[in-house]
């Protein structure tokens, strides 16, 4: 059959025809189901993304009037049911969904009672800092619920290991599964009752239906009631369950569950070792300053004992003072005879003529006499 | 009874802050200083000897028993 009895379409006329096919009403309204992949929320306020499952791929665009109304975001990987109408983009020749609503696959009636229990329970004051514990700054013995299974327990103890080796009691959970809230309480329960000073809850990252357990409220509860304080470390740092609210700390990851646990060994090697070397420095500061104000001292009393012995000396030179002074031949009964009026000292006996005035000093005052006669002797 | 290192570690913090404080006399200086000098050497020994023991916390018929744990 020739091209001349069928007609010849244009591109654009053939993709017309195909539209006015596909867009007849059979794919209106439509929900499909699948994950979005490639997404860009563009500038222009549209939303452009592929829905895909295992086999096939949907182009899908969502106006900005329709996206307006989203009440989350939408994510690269994200599951989701989405509504919409096929149309066909006449410039590409690529049939497309125009997406009017995208629900959350699966995880809508999750997030739905998540956001519901978080809400009460923040009412009720259960994630306020004034019920927080304050972790020990040194714990001595960690109490760890987690699986036996998987790489969460290996990963605290080998930080554990390296920061601060400390005690471990670890106490096998389920933290997957519809047993899982019910072991979670157990385990708290079961820590609570023996000596350690500090848990860690902890398990791997997971999808929302993984960690769900650390969103039940019976664990919201156990947590609340812990006399020991609680460091949650629950699945990857950008999953935050109702556990983590809850705990005392909240830690993005297992392995930083065990460094907030305990300190670094390292750095407190060197804490102590500058308190070491304040505590010798001061205290050579400490003696230096003792030893200047001691040798101060000693100037003072050098000083003191200079003067002690000047006055030895004085004392000794006053004696001498004394024992040359005619006040201590006084004493000893001799007397010092003056001629008066001019006071004269009298060694001999020419010094006075008859009827002279003349005082006679002794050691306790002075006689005044006068000379009634005088003779020349030889004492020696 | 022998105190824990965050205790010890605690006794050596406030040591150190009062004698530099200052206005101690000569004898609770030297005292303080003996004391310090200890708790540095006793934290140190704490640090150095602290090693990691893993027990397993076993619950059953409504009792618990500890036993060791083997790390792999």
């Amino acid at each position: 059959m020739g091209f001349e009895n069928k007609g010849i379409y244009t591109v654009h006329e053939f993709t017309l025809a195909v539209k006015s096919v596909l867009i007849q009403g059979q794919f209106n309204d439509t929900w499909i189901r699948g994950e979005i992949s490639n997404f860009t929320n563009h500038s222009s306020g549209h939303r452009y993304f592929t829905l895909k499952d295992k086999n096939s791929q949907l182009q899908c665009i969502m106006f900005k009037w329709y996206g307006k109304n989203l009440k989350f975001e939408l994510e690269q990987g994200m599951k989701v049911i989405v509504f919409g109408d096929l149309d066909l983009y006449e410039q590409k020749g690529v049939y497309q969904l125009k997406v009017r609503d995208v629900r959350p696959d699966g995880i809508g009636e999750l997030s739905k009672a998540y956001e519901q229990l978080k809400n009460r329970l923040a009412m009720e004051g259960l994630f306020s800092t004034d019920h927080k514990k304050t972790l020990p700054r040194f714990p001595t013995k960690i109490g760890v619920a987690t699986s036996p299974t998987g790489a969460v327990l290996h990963d605290i103890l080998t930080v554990l290991g390296r920061r601060y080796p400390v005690n471990i009691l670890f106490i096998p959970t389920v933290v997957q599964g519809d047993n899982a809230a019910q072991s979670i309480v157990r385990s708290l329960d079961a820590l609570n009752k023996t000596d350690v000073d500090m848990i860690i809850l902890g398990r791997g990252g997971g999808s929302i239906e993984d960690l769900w357990a650390f969103n039940e409220e019976v664990v919201a509860r156990a947590i609340f009631n812990s006399r020991i304080p609680i460091i949650s470390a629950v699945g990857h740092e950008t999953d935050f369950t109702i556990a983590d609210f809850v705990a005392d700390a909240r830690a993005p990851t297992p392995s930083a569950a065990a460094e907030i646990a305990v300190p670094d060994r390292l750095e407190l090697t060197n804490h102590i070792t500058r308190l070491g070397q304040r505590l010798i420095g001061n205290q050579r500061r400490f003696v230096t300053d003792r030893i200047s104000h001691l040798s101060d001292l000693r100037q003072k009393s050098s000083i003191g004992r200079l003067i002690d012995i000047k006055k030895a000396l004085m004392d000794a030179n006053a004696g001498k003072l004394n024992a040359v002074s005619p006040l201590g031949t006084l004493s000893r009964g001799y007397g010092i005879t003056l001629k008066l009026p001019g006071k004269t000292l009298v060694q001999s006996i020419e010094d006075v003529e008859r009827s002279d005035e003349v005082s006679i000093i002794v050691s306790d005052g002075k006689i005044i006499c006068s000379v009634n006669d005088k003779e020349e002797c030889k004492w020696k | 009874m022998e105190m824990s290192f965050e205790e010890s570690l605690k006794e050596l913090e406030i040591i150190v802050d009062k004698l530099e404080k200052g206005q101690l006399s000569l004898d609770e200086s030297l005292m303080l200083f003996e004391k310090g000098i200890k708790l540095v050497r006793e934290c140190n020994t704490k640090i150095q000897c602290a090693q990691q023991k893993v027990e397993q916390l076993i619950v059953e018929n409504g009792g618990s028993r500890t036993e060791k744990y083997e790390v792999d």
